[in-house]
């Protein structure tokens, strides 16, 4: 681990100075419940004045990728798995009762007829709420997803030391 | 009857909004205002205390109305 090597060097050195109540969640989770806790425990946080990180990979990486994108490599297993495996807000599966997508389609309709966010909304609020977002470059290589995929506004590629960089200074550390 | 300086309407909306929409509508307040926070989310009886706690804003109080299919609760926040 290369210290000199953490991009957010100034963040950090800011951080120790405020020393915010801080929240860091990994989301490994790509599905549609888990994602919608994980914002709902993000935007709260933010909403409280909390320093909020969330730090996305394996299939929460769906979460942050743009409607439908599908894998960029060029191996012939990535591009397969990249057409099976779809990102988007609007791809992600219940985690139960799934049922091929009718499940899925039934909740979201419930919660919009209840005015509950969806991912979508609840993603673009903790954007607006200055939650920090990163993508895990390790899985993004290996799942095939290029960051030209992504969506805006996800603020850094990094890895494990940078997470450990803030989850250090968390006092909530959640993995989803 | 608690007086309010600048109302919030969040009635129809579910955790977390009620507390997003809080933190957003307290920006607009000077120091000393009291914003009131309209919810039918019986959550936010717990949640707009803690919100206070953890924010440093002033909790005053809340008020409960019933209604013949919900109860709307009215949660009073002074701007620190």
């Amino acid at each position: 681990m290369n210290a000199t090597k953490l991009e957010p060097a100034t963040a950090l050195a800011e951080l120790k100075e405020t020393k915010p109540d801080r929240v860091t969640l990994v989301v490994l989770s790509g599905d549609m419940d888990k994602a919608m806790a994980a914002f709902i425990i993000a935007t709260g946080a933010a909403a409280m004045g909390m320093k909020v990180t969330m730090f996305f990979t394996f299939w929460g990486l769906n979460i942050i990728r743009k409607e439908g994108a599908t894998s960029s490599a060029t191996d012939w297993m990535r591009r397969a798995f990249g057409w099976i495996n779809k990102g988007g807000t609007e791809n992600l599966p219940l985690s139960r009762f799934h049922f091929g997508g009718l499940g899925t389609s039934m909740m979201k309709k419930v919660m919009k007829n209840n005015r509950m966010p969806g991912i979508a909304e609840l993603l673009e609020t903790a954007q607006d709420l200055g939650v920090q977002m990163i993508a895990c470059t390790t899985t993004l290589g290996m799942m095939g997803i290029s960051k030209d995929t992504l969506i805006d506004g996800v603020d850094q590629l990094a890895g494990v030391s940078t997470y450990l960089a803030e989850a250090r200074h968390g006092s909530v550390n959640l993995f989803i | 009857m608690i007086p309010a300086d600048v109302k919030l309407d969040t009635l129809g909306y579910f955790c977390p909004m009620p507390i997003i929409l809080t933190s957003k509508k307290i920006k607009e307040l000077v120091p000393g205002q009291v914003l009131e926070v309209a919810s039918d989310d019986e959550g936010i009886k717990k949640d707009m205390p803690a919100w206070c706690e953890t924010t440093g804003h002033g909790w005053v109080g809340l008020e409960e109305e019933p209604g013949a299919d919900k109860t709307i609760y009215k949660a009073y926040v002074k701007k620190s």
